[in-house]
């Protein structure tokens, strides 16, 4: 035998990276473990609850990771999702899929009333802006109780049985609530990454990493942003209006900037401009919230520290790192 | 709106100009952390608290309200060096995001500490006895102490102008907000002026907060209210203009005033808005550095 | 001829057939049904309580007191043998995560019943998860809406006090006695405006003129632009609507302000854990409401019999006025299961409907309409001289006798008849 005749030598690693694998078929991978997350979570509606934040992040990750903008007045867009969806049920006796409908228009449309005031902005004065109108929209619900119940929050968003096509299913079964969820924000990561993929998801990312040559190459960088914007508040109204039927409830502090601030440190924790980052982020930081508080009354303390931890020496939060890592 | 007075008037003024004067001290430590390091300071807040907390601290070992009054500032001021060095002098370079993200998750630590040290539930803090009582100012009787915040807070007022615009340390702080690459190339040790403009701004918050104790007691959350609003006044006056922070410190707490006499329940969001407004129309407030970004 | 040896740590088939077996029919008899079913069965209630946040102090005592009535019971023999047990969570005063915690409590732990917690909004919070599930909430702290038909289920019992009764009680004794000019001053949530409608109610039979009520928002740090004005229209009384910490700060300036040369202050309700963190001064000479004082045990056995439970519990400490309510929360539902002689729902809800109790300070019972404990009210007014103990911050200057008069009626509420 001679050399000619060897087979081709192998390569050293796989043919295709497991990170290229993950990026292409992301959306599939997250939806997978999202079907058998209740079963290592200590508690089902612990388990939804970081969907649902997830969600939020996922949203608040395309302007803050991808388009590179600090929001600090996306719980509006959380919460109007969510009021909208109580609002439609509780006052107006709407269908779940038309109230959660209302609440993706809900994030939508106010995402579109901050938007094109706060896009005129950047850097710091974004995230000013943002956090004082978010504010405003506070008070407007709060002031609002007739509609949204004011301190007291919106009760009565009492949804027993979903009809599916004919299925009816018992939504206060834990485990059925969970998966119906699951089904929304499965469809949410899917349209997410069939946006990042197209051509306006490169757009984004063109204008965030130089601006003026994104001008210059002829796209409307205001325009990107705005739209980018109000994507993103698609995606938090969806999740709002699945925490409004998940809790039953919508509670005032929805709209505080301390959820704004939460969703904030979740993207960083969990690592921005990653498709992953934000699930890892919500699940990092629930998970964390809940077993620190079942051993010490201090969580915050804890959780402080690790946010400021991961600042210092992490800033590429969990996965982030894991990825930059991978690469190598 | 019955009684509604000349006198009732001019005494919500005066009582907007007290207001004011907490807010003033607050925001100049903002504005100025903000216009030289260009640092979001989210724990200004807890320094502040940290603030009243020292005093509470110095008055349990048997000092009073005067010696705090000088031990306070440096107390906090000392440990504002530490967390510039320690903690945010790291992730300079890093973009405009990482010390705000970081001093945000330093509030909680902070805040949470406290919690440990002193007990959650907070502690009354007594007017000093000789500033106990009201005087009659000419239009209806107004707290004593009230009237010694906004004296005391001219005076530092005062100091502060005379460091920056006579000290030639003062001068470099001038030059390095308006131009910090220029100073440097200058020879100047920029970091090190970062840090000590930080432990200035981190002790005239600490001072605010003993002098607001009096008022509102003493509590683990009382820097996260007043962080909100003077985020309002920092902006309106313009990040980094210490002038900016005083004009707009004092209208912020006239407008706050003036709300409660006619519509109290807009006080808060009347504040908020006008925040809106002046980003939306002008963002760099009244005297800030326009086209400041990231 | 090779014997088999069995290695340390391994066990041998023979060996593990016997235990299996053993087992096996150990599982089958009877009297290991009794133990396995004993064991799973204790009673457990849920106690969603912020122990984070500014109420933590109040809440602990919530659950030390809570703990004090779980033990009584299963001293005294529980259910037939059946133990109670508390499971304590933080709501962090936040209503999402209550509902959270309402949730795991339910669907995870499987609790037989909930008690808890320290806000309007997050008892309504619980009280909606709870009532869709079919499972009974005591609350223990002070809320109007929760009387009202749309919160309202048959599974929902209210321990503590509402607004509406409380500044009732405090109008009833005040009004007569310091003027008929009275002005407001308002925290501007819900729990504000409840307890103005209560005193402007009891107001009317007095005659009062309302010079005015000047609502601030929740969180105020500042009310040097609102006492002048209050002042200036020269009220008798003065009622402060808010509570914790706005009307800890509320009173310490509207002292330094001056206010009480002139005008008696009211306020519907006085908690203890907010006098202590003012100090006597801010709370000198103001009169307010509370649903227990540790003081009454010279007037009635239970309150003895509980401040001594406690103490003996504590290490001589004094239970404070949410620690009761946390008490008498869980200790009418443990009463109704043992009078139920069961857990289940219907005949437990059953029970406490029909129970006539005195458990603490004095005789009480739940209305049925709307399950509300129907009980007395204290005046009291804060205390700075001669105090006997760390706990002797107020002097009771009377009681209102339970009366249904005081709360507003079951029509009023939207209840059918």
């Amino acid at each position: 035998m001679n050399e000619m005749t060897q087979p081709y030598p192998r390569a050293q690693a796989l043919p295709v990276s497991w990170f290229e694998f993950a990026t292409r078929h992301r959306a599939s991978i997250a939806s997978l473990v999202v079907l058998v997350f209740p079963l290592v979570m200590p508690f089902t509606a612990l388990a939804a609850n970081i969907l649902i934040y997830g969600l939020y992040a996922l949203g608040f990750n395309l302007v803050y990771g991808y388009l590179g903008l600090l929001s600090f007045g996306h719980a509006a867009l959380f919460g109007t999702g969510a009021y909208f969806c109580g609002i439609a049920i509780v006052h107006f006796g709407l269908p779940w899929f038309a109230a959660i409908a209302l609440g993706i228009a809900g994030g939508l449309v106010m995402a579109a009333l901050i938007g094109v005031l706060a896009i005129r902005t950047r850097g710091i004065y974004f995230a000013m802006v943002t956090l004082a109108l978010a504010q405003c929209v506070y008070y407007l619900f709060y002031q609002a109780v007739d509609w949204t119940g004011g301190e007291n929050g919106l009760r009565g968003i009492n949804v027993h049985v979903i009809d599916v096509l004919g299925i009816k299913l018992d939504f206060i079964n834990p485990l059925t609530r969970y998966y119906v969820i699951a089904a929304f924000v499965i469809a949410a990561f899917f349209v997410l990454s069939r946006i990042l993929a197209s051509p306006f998801g490169a757009v984004i990312e063109a204008v965030r990493e130089n601006e003026t040559r994104a001008k210059a190459s002829g796209y409307d960088v205001a325009l990107t942003r705005l739209m980018t914007f109000v994507l993103s508040g698609g995606f938090c109204g969806l999740a709002g209006a699945l925490q409004a039927l998940h809790l039953s409830i919508v509670p005032i502090e929805i709209l505080h900037y301390d959820t704004s601030g939460v969703v904030v440190m979740i993207a960083l924790l969990g690592g921005m401009g990653t498709f992953f980052g934000p699930m890892i982020g919500a699940a990092a930081f629930l998970l964390l919230e809940n077993l620190v508080s079942l051993w010490t009354v201090h969580w915050q303390l804890v959780v402080g520290a690790i946010f400021m931890i991961c600042v210092l020496f992490f800033p590429a939060g969990i996965w982030g790192t894991l990825v930059s890592r991978g690469k190598r | 709106m019955a009684g509604l007075s000349f006198d009732l008037i001019a005494l919500q003024l005066f009582a907007g100009l007290a207001l004011g004067a907490i807010y003033v001290l607050f925001a100049i430590g903002l504005s100025l952390i903000f216009g030289m390091l260009t640092v979001v300071n989210f724990a200004h807040g807890a320094f502040y608290m940290v603030g009243a907390y020292a005093g509470i601290y110095i008055l349990m070992l048997g000092g009073n309200f005067w010696i705090c009054l000088i031990a306070v500032p440096l107390v906090v001021g000392l440990f504002g060096l530490a967390v510039e060095r320690v903690l945010i002098r790291p992730l300079y370079g890093r973009g405009i995001d990482y010390p705000l993200l970081l001093t945000f998750g330093l509030s909680y630590v902070m805040v949470e500490l406290v919690r440990i040290a002193f007990g959650k539930t907070g502690f009354p803090f007594d007017t000093p006895e000789v500033l106990q009582g009201a005087v009659n100012i000419g239009v209806g009787y107004f707290p004593l102490y009230r009237l010694f915040v906004i004296g005391a807070t001219a005076a530092v007022l005062l100091a502060l102008w005379l460091f920056l615009e006579k000290t030639s340390f003062g001068l470099i702080i001038r030059a390095g907000a308006r131009d910090p690459q220029i100073v440097r190339v200058l020879g100047v040790n920029v970091t090190r002026v970062w840090l000590i403009v930080f432990g200035i701004g981190t002790a005239i918050a600490g001072f605010a907060g003993l002098l607001a104790a009096p008022l509102q007691g003493v509590s683990p959350e009382m820097g996260g209210t007043i962080l909100a609003e003077a985020f309002v006044v920092t902006v309106v006056g313009g990040m980094g203009s210490i002038g900016g922070a005083v004009l707009a410190g004092l209208l912020v707490g006239v407008v706050v005033s003036m709300t409660s006499l006619f519509v109290p329940e807009m006080a808060k969001v009347s504040i908020f808005a006008l925040m809106a407004v002046v980003l939306i129309i002008r963002p760099q407030g009244f005297f800030g550095r326009a086209g400041l970004m990231s | 001829m090779t014997r088999k040896t069995i290695k340390s740590g391994s066990i041998s088939r023979r060996r593990l057939l016997t235990t299996a077996s053993a087992g096996a029919a150990l599982a089958a008899s009877p009297f290991s049904i009794n133990l396995l079913r004993a064991q799973e069965a204790t009673i457990k209630i849920g106690f969603p309580v912020p122990l984070t946040g500014p109420y933590g102090a109040e809440a602990q005592d919530q659950v030390r007191a809570a703990q004090v009535a779980v033990a009584q019971f299963n001293d005294g023999g529980g259910l037939n043998g059946r133990r109670a047990e508390l499971l304590v969570r933080d709501d962090k005063l936040n209503p999402g995560e209550a509902a959270t915690r309402t949730l795991e409590l339910v669907e995870k732990e499987k609790v037989n019943f909930v008690v808890g917690s320290l806000s309007a909004a997050v008892q309504l919070a619980v009280n909606n998860v709870t009532k869709e599930r079919g499972i009974i909430y005591n609350s223990i702290s002070q809320s109007d809406a929760i009387n009202e038909a749309a919160d309202f289920s048959k599974y929902t019992f209210h321990e503590a006090l509402n607004p509406h009764l409380t500044s009732g009680a405090v109008g009833r004794y005040a009004f007569p006695k310091f003027g008929k000019k009275v002005a407001f001053l308002t925290a501007d949530y819900a729990y504000g405006h409840e307890m103005v409608r209560g005193f402007l109610e009891v107001g009317k039979a007095f005659n009062i003129e309302n010079l005015g009520d000047v609502r601030h928002p929740i969180g105020t740090t500042d009310y040097s632009t609102l006492l002048p004005r209050l002042q200036a229209l020269k009220p008798d009384i003065l009622c402060i609507c808010n509570f914790g910490r706005d009307q800890q700060i509320s009173l310490k300036q509207a002292t330094d302000f001056g206010v009480k040369k002139t005008t008696q202050i009211i306020a519907p309700l006085l908690t203890q854990a907010s006098r202590v963190a003012a100090g006597p001064q801010a709370y000198d000479g103001v009169i307010g409401g509370s649903s227990f004082y540790w003081g009454l045990e010279d007037k009635f056995a239970s309150t003895k019999a509980f401040n001594d439970a406690f103490r003996k519990m504590y290490d001589g400490k004094l239970p404070t006025d949410y620690g009761a309510l946390g008490y008498g929360g869980v200790r009418t539902i443990l009463a109704a299961v043992r009078n139920a002689g069961s857990v289940d729902t219907d005949k437990v809800i059953a029970a406490m409907e029909a129970l006539k109790y005195d458990f603490y300070k004095g005789p009480q019972y739940y209305r049925k309409c709307d399950h509300q404990s129907v009980q007395s009210v204290l005046v009291i007014r804060s205390k700075s001289k001669e105090l006997r103990n760390d706990s002797d911050v107020f002097e009771i200057i009377s009681a209102e006798e339970p009366n249904e008069a005081g709360l507003r009626s079951c029509e009023e509420l939207g209840h059918k008849a």
